[in-house]
């Protein structure tokens, strides 16, 4: 049980994704302009980055291991996110149309987010077990989710602050963003 | 079957890549019968034969939500800018008997206009601004307002409004610069595409 929070609040504040790892900047970069869609983009990748860890995990250890293909992984990898994320897409658009608003257009970003890729492959460095490869991801999305929301959030006070002409933009957002990565520094340690 | 991919690593590789493959393109296709969603073909069937001025003459923000009111029951004949043969068009889609225009609504214009401003009486009051759906008049208050042409549907709703009258609606004449050759006769089943306006303006030209 200590074992699955140890890996929660590791992936969520310790070994951040997007502020220590710096992966699936893409996204943190690019829906963080609004708040709203900032959470709806949390809320897709969330959904999208469990399931994507637990069928990758899987296909590696039923399929490519087996066989003796590990070095298949990252092209499988790649495969088995794509077609999550569309069967995820799918899914939703049938089953709720109004979580489908919400998230739709994020879905298909998603597929390009290295952070799920990521998470897919330190699951099989770390040879990690089912639960701790489904716990990983989701605590891996839980955490980008949070960065995401709380810079979407300073970002709009950001739009309205009086910031020197040279760093309006996407510069002060560059500058934020290493700040926050500085603070998620010091949570190092911490597991 | 298993030895024989462990002693050829290629081989395997492409078996179990290509295996992979068919199998998730076969979940994606599964899913993607089962999950099918539907829209309202009524619907879109008919937003098809409307003109798409959205000019907002029948009483609904634009062409679709009409539609979308004929499929709930409301009157065809609602459509100015379409005219008797989007009417009937839409009779024949639904199989009805084709009414005539609802005079209530605007009259069907045998030419196609454009809105104009006569700037020397226009007094910025911003009220025809705020009546066009196409977003096609330029102005601020107290400031002159004028027309762009290009964008103006003909669809008369800023006329009303205006208390001043200084709007005309001025059939559109050709000019050296736009004047075109006549289009190519179309084929009959270029003809089935077409929306109903504009297979009645080629049914016309071909009569006359």
């Amino acid at each position: 049980m200590t074992d699955f929070v140890v890996i929660l609040i590791s992936t969520i504040l310790v070994n951040n994704f997007v502020l220590v790892q710096f992966l699936g900047l893409c996204p943190f970069m690019g829906v963080s302009n609004k708040l709203e869609t900032a959470i709806g983009m949390g809320g897709a990748t969330t959904f999208v980055l469990t399931l994507a860890s637990i069928c990758s995990y899987l296909v590696h250890n039923y399929v490519l291991s087996p066989l003796g293909l590990e070095y298949l992984k990252t092209i499988a990898f790649i495969l088995v996110i794509a077609v999550v994320v569309q069967f995820a897409k799918m899914f939703i658009e049938k089953t709720s149309p109004l979580l489908y608003r919400v998230l739709g257009v994020f879905l298909p970003l998603i597929t390009t987010n290295c952070a799920v890729l990521g998470v897919a492959l330190q699951n099989t460095a770390k040879a990690h077990t089912f639960t701790q490869s489904a716990l990983y991801g989701f605590g891996a999305a839980l955490g980008f989710s949070l960065v995401l929301i709380l810079f979407s959030a300073m970002r709009e006070r950001l739009a309205v602050a009086d910031v020197p002409v040279p760093f309006k933009g996407a510069a002060i957002g560059m500058i934020t963003a290493g700040l926050m990565s500085l603070a998620f520094m010091g949570f190092s340690g911490l597991v | 079957m298993v030895e024989y991919l462990l002693t050829h690593p290629f081989i395997g590789a492409l078996v179990a890549l290509v295996s992979l493959a068919l199998v998730f393109g076969a979940i994606l296709g599964y899913a993607a019968v089962q999950f099918k969603v539907e829209g309202d073909p009524i619907v879109e069937q008919l937003d098809n034969l409307l003109p798409q001025t959205q000019c907002g003459q029948c009483s609904y923000p634009g062409c679709r939500p009409y539609a979308e009111a004929i499929a709930n029951g409301d009157a065809i004949n609602k459509c100015p800018p379409g005219g008797q043969s989007t009417i009937n068009a839409i009779a024949d889609l639904l199989d009805v008997e084709a009414p005539t225009l609802d005079e209530e609504h605007g009259e069907e214009s045998e030419v196609k206009t454009v809105a104009f401003i006569r700037e020397d009486e226009c007094i910025g009051c911003t009220k025809c601004i705020q009546a066009c759906p196409m977003d096609a008049i330029l102005g601020a208050a107290k400031q002159m307002h004028t027309v762009i042409g290009d964008e103006c549907t003909g669809c008369d709703l800023c006329v009303e409004p205006c208390p001043v009258d200084c709007i005309d609606m001025l059939p559109i004449e050709t000019t050296i610069g736009d004047w075109r050759w006549d289009k190519p006769k179309a084929s009959q089943e270029q003809l089935n595409n077409l929306i109903a306006t504009d297979k009645q303006a080629v049914e016309d030209g071909a009569a006359a």
